[in-house]
């Protein structure tokens, strides 16, 4: 939203395309729908997704809901779908602002209908005023804490929530704070929800070890370990999170390169410092590229908006320059809480890459962490060919759930590290489109 | 399972059927949403074991909450939104596409 | 000595050929690229294909036709071996002619083909109502095609872990990111300097696809091969609709639906470009229409080793007399006879004389 009105303020032609049936993307989902909980539940950052979503309107640039982007290629040809139908649309720059998901958390049992991940409670609250009485939250990082606050908030019972952040992370993550102090409204936002679900009456059990969900059907009790010793809880509802990672299968299909970011133990788009990727003129901005968060995802949206004004013609270097010193500055600023968020909420390996030989890595195929293991004995040399052998990452969701794991376990496997093992190849169309729908788009024979 | 965390008002106003059973529905819900406040959980069979699963994420990434929209296979239940009289079934294995 | 044989190239070919030559009881070892070497054997539509080949060359048709007829016990064997089920179905298959001037062209490339295999090449034209009784759903335009009993398909992929596996499984020795960079030959041992260290053997094989021209060259023989990309699409699984292969349409034993492909020399670039894709679908849903409901999920650019005749190069490099180089194009018809003869042939010293047209001293203009 941020770079579409920085964008058409300059007066160029913009158009945002979303696959959302309205704007604010996953942090600030449902932020024009009627439905929704409402800010006293959510909060006021929520709120100001807002004053992005009114600025947006009001700017002039073209908003399509429902607009599926299935492919970008490095000439910058768009390849879109909306209701049922393919486009190819060019442009002189995109900036790819597709956010980011939840890391896999593999467990066994995650498979099981009811268990849903934090960020599917968070948007069933903001898009639907829907809630799931009497769940389990359970897993490490800020967005653990907030969805237990926003049920908090808005009267739904919770049931415990399970905290997996080792104790020795805090040892850890401690080098980091002095320049955290700094950031230390944030901070102090995350222990004043910590307290007041506690205040509540929630159960809130830190220094949880591994955990399994059990059920027939359908989940009924999550299973952990803690001292030693094994709980059950029931729940028909649980809620997992083990922070975000960027999406980066738009980026990976279109060819830019990435890196693998090891303090946050995932990809990252390599980009300048304006956002441009290693293919000119396409830029990428916000999770998407590395883990931010909403503030900082605005300040980048506006920044790779005055990059690729200035590489459209648009807008004077210099005058790219002066506006963006000050955003750059903001930025960094909305950084500084990063390297100790990353430390303090690195998840714990155990439920990164499952020892049990039986859980599901790839949802999409079925394939366990037992075959990941068998076909990496025969020697591969990276995820691509394991893909090709065992079939992981060749469904629906194209790896997007278990990326990171088949990375993870192969490094493991080959004694190398996640970066030089790789990642899977993706390739267009990032998101299904029928036969009928590019067929459509041929030419004369 | 999942509740409306206000108090109902009559912008509950869609109806669609899932396997013979009509659920309603606010506008702006997407099917995905709806099917988890009806307390349906369980909304697909995997193609290849069979196993029953439900939504995951509810935005997009992980495809897991694919159902059959009027007649239509895989679709991604998040991501439509409910219009009234819609008939929405499980997705019961691999798609039929056939002449 | 690092081996009896050192095998150059992980794909296809020379993973069946290491495979071959460690049945026959030689100590090898296979050098294998990284992750996103140009593997052609991963980007294979997976025919076991004779009624496309060799229309030019008697001796190549026959050398494919030997491979599919192996093909049935090279599958049954490297399942009982390795567990890895190859898919491999032969019910024939079918070249769909979408016009009368199609259909006229195909058939003379068939009799062609008969003729010169001495009838050993069988086939039958078929009219649409016989197309029809073949497959069900064929559009409009449909006029009839070429069928072939000897045709027949398999998974590409499966093949090449189920020779990875069997290869593992008897012995063999394999080294990851093994890049070759230099190549000598002095009083009967081939040396290669590797990123992986210095090897030696007495034997070597080149069979790296893609990285076949520049290994050779370090031996004194020149091999014109370039890449040649190929799009393929392939949807989301399906239920089984189509038993039978066609040239530019297979469904596979997961039920995903596999279209292509193009014949492109853009050089190493295996992107997919959305105007060629789109060309191909529109091809494959004139053929059978109710495919445009079927979801497409994934597109690649599949580079492919080609000869400027599309022929296979078998050959010796001059430097030594312990080197063979293999690069073809449709690896995994011809792995069963890669697997068998060939690498019986290469054991022996020697290469097979059904293939001594296949030298690339065809391509040198004197």
């Amino acid at each position: 939203m941020a770079a579409a009105v920085t964008a058409a303020e300059a007066g160029a032609k913009v158009l945002v395309l979303d696959e959302q049936p309205g704007p604010g993307g996953q942090i600030y989902r449902g932020i024009e729908a009627p439905g929704g909980a409402g800010d006293t539940v959510l909060g006021v950052e929520y709120h100001h997704g807002r004053t992005l979503s009114t600025a947006l309107r009001n700017s002039g640039a073209g908003y399509l809901p429902g607009a599926t982007v299935w492919q970008v290629s490095p000439q910058r040809e768009i390849g879109v779908s909306v209701d049922g139908m393919a486009r190819i649309i060019t442009a002189d720059a995109v900036i790819i602002a597709t956010g980011a998901m939840e890391r896999p958390f593999p467990v066994p049992g995650w498979t099981l209908p009811g268990v849903m991940s934090v960020g599917a409670a968070q948007i069933a609250l903001k898009a639907h005023g829907l809630g799931a009485p009497d769940a389990v939250f359970v897993g490490t990082g800020p967005l653990l804490y907030l969805i237990a606050h926003q049920y908090v908030r808005a009267g739904i019972a919770v049931k415990a929530v399970l905290d997996t952040t080792p104790w020795h992370r805090y040892l850890t993550a401690a080098p980091y704070l002095p320049g955290a102090l700094l950031a230390s409204r944030q901070l102090l936002k995350g222990l004043g929800y910590m307290r007041a679900i506690r205040q509540a009456g929630v159960p809130f059990i830190k220094g949880v070890g591994s955990i399994s969900i059990a059920g027939n059907g359908t989940a009924d009790a999550i299973r952990y370990e803690k001292s030693g010793h094994l709980h059950e809880l029931a729940a028909d509802h649980i809620f997992v999170h083990q922070g975000v990672v960027p999406n980066v299968n738009l980026t990976r299909a279109t060819g830019c390169d990435h890196l693998w970011n090891g303090a946050q133990e995932c990809w990252r788009v390599v980009a300048d410092t304006w956002g441009e990727t290693s293919l000119a003129g396409i830029f990428a901005a916000g999770d998407a590229t590395h883990i931010g968060g909403a503030l900082a995802a605005e300040h980048e949206g506006r920044l790779a908006a005055l990059a690729a004004l200035t590489h459209t013609g648009r807008l004077d270097p210099s005058v790219r320059n002066n506006r963006g010193a000050p955003i750059h500055q903001a930025l960094a600023r909305e950084m500084r809480l990063r390297p100790f968020l990353d430390a303090l909420f690195r998840p714990p390996k155990v439920h990164r890459v499952p020892a049990d030989d039986a859980t599901i890595v790839c949802r999409c195929e079925e394939v366990t962490a037992g075959d990941i293991r068998r076909t990496a004995a025969l020697g591969c040399p990276g995820p691509n060919q394991l893909k090709s052998f065992c079939r992981a990452g060749m469904g629906p969701c194209q790896g997007r759930l278990c990326s990171l794991t088949v990375t993870e376990m192969l490094a493991e496997a080959n004694n190398a590290t996640p970066g030089a093992v790789g990642d899977y190849r993706r390739r267009p169309p990032v998101k299904p489109l029928t036969v009928g729908e590019l067929a459509a788009l041929a030419g004369p024979d | 399972m999942f509740t409306e965390i206000t108090a109902a008002d009559n912008s509950t106003n869609l109806a669609f059927t899932f396997e013979g059973r009509m659920i309603e529905a606010r506008v702006g819900m997407t099917v995905a949403a709806a099917l988890l406040a009806a307390g349906e959980v369980a909304t697909r069979e995997t193609p290849i074991s069979g196993n029953p699963r439900g939504a995951y994420c509810l935005m997009g990434v992980c495809f897991e909450c694919l159902v059959m929209i009027d007649g239509i296979a895989n679709q991604q239940g998040c991501m439509v939104l409910v219009r009234d009289g819609m008939n929405v079934s499980r997705q019961l294995g691999v798609a039929v596409v056939s002449p | 000595m690092n081996a009896d044989v050192i095998v150059i190239g992980g794909g296809m070919v020379g993973s069946a050929l290491a495979f071959g030559l460690r049945g026959q009881g030689l100590d090898t070892l296979m050098l294998d690229e990284g992750d996103v070497a140009f593997r052609a054997a991963r980007g294979n539509f997976g025919l076991v294909w004779v009624q496309s080949k060799g229309f030019d060359c008697p001796e190549y048709a026959a050398w494919t036709r030997r491979s599919a007829d192996l093909w049935p016990d090279f599958s049954s064997e490297m399942t009982e071996l390795t567990g890895v089920e190859l898919q491999h179905q032969r019910p024939g298959g079918l070249h769909v002619c979408l016009s009368d001037g199609e259909f006229a062209a195909r058939a003379a490339q068939m009799s062609r083909l008969h003729n010169h295999s001495g009838g050993e090449f069988r086939y039958e034209m078929l009219d649409r109502t016989a197309l029809d009784g073949m497959a069900k759903g064929f559009g409009p335009e449909v006029v009839g095609g070429s069928y072939s009993p000897l045709d027949g398909h398999a998974n590409p992929l499966y093949l090449l872990r189920a020779l990875q596996a069997g290869y593992k499984a008897c012995g063999g020795r394999k080294i990851l990111d093994a890049h070759v960079s230099r190549i000598t030959w002095r009083r009967g041992v081939y040396r290669l300097q590797t990123a992986r260290g210095d090897m030696e053997a007495p034997k070597l094989v080149i069979a790296a696809g893609l990285g076949t021209k520049p290994l050779a060259a370090m031996l004194g023989l020149d091999t014109p091969i370039n890449p040649l990309r190929g799009q393929i699409l392939v949807t989301e699984r399906c239920a089984p609709f189509l038993d039978l292969p066609l040239t530019l349409i297979r469904q596979t034993g997961e039920g995903s639906v596999l279209m292509g492909d193009s014949h492109e020399e853009v050089g190493f670039d295996d992107g997919t470009r959305w105007e060629v894709l789109a060309g191909i679908v529109a091809r494959a849903r004139r053929i059978f229409p109710f495919l445009d409901s079927a979801r497409i999920v994934r597109s690649w650019g599949a580079l492919r080793p080609y000869s400027p005749d599309g022929l296979p190069i078998y050959d010796r490099p001059p430097e030594g007399d312990g080197a063979f180089v293999a690069s073809v194009h449709s690896g995994v018809t011809l792995a069963a006879i890669h697997a068998s003869a060939m690498a019986e042939a290469i054991a022996d010293g020697r290469l097979p004389d059904e293939v001594s047209v296949l030298k690339a001293e065809r391509f040198h203009v004197h």
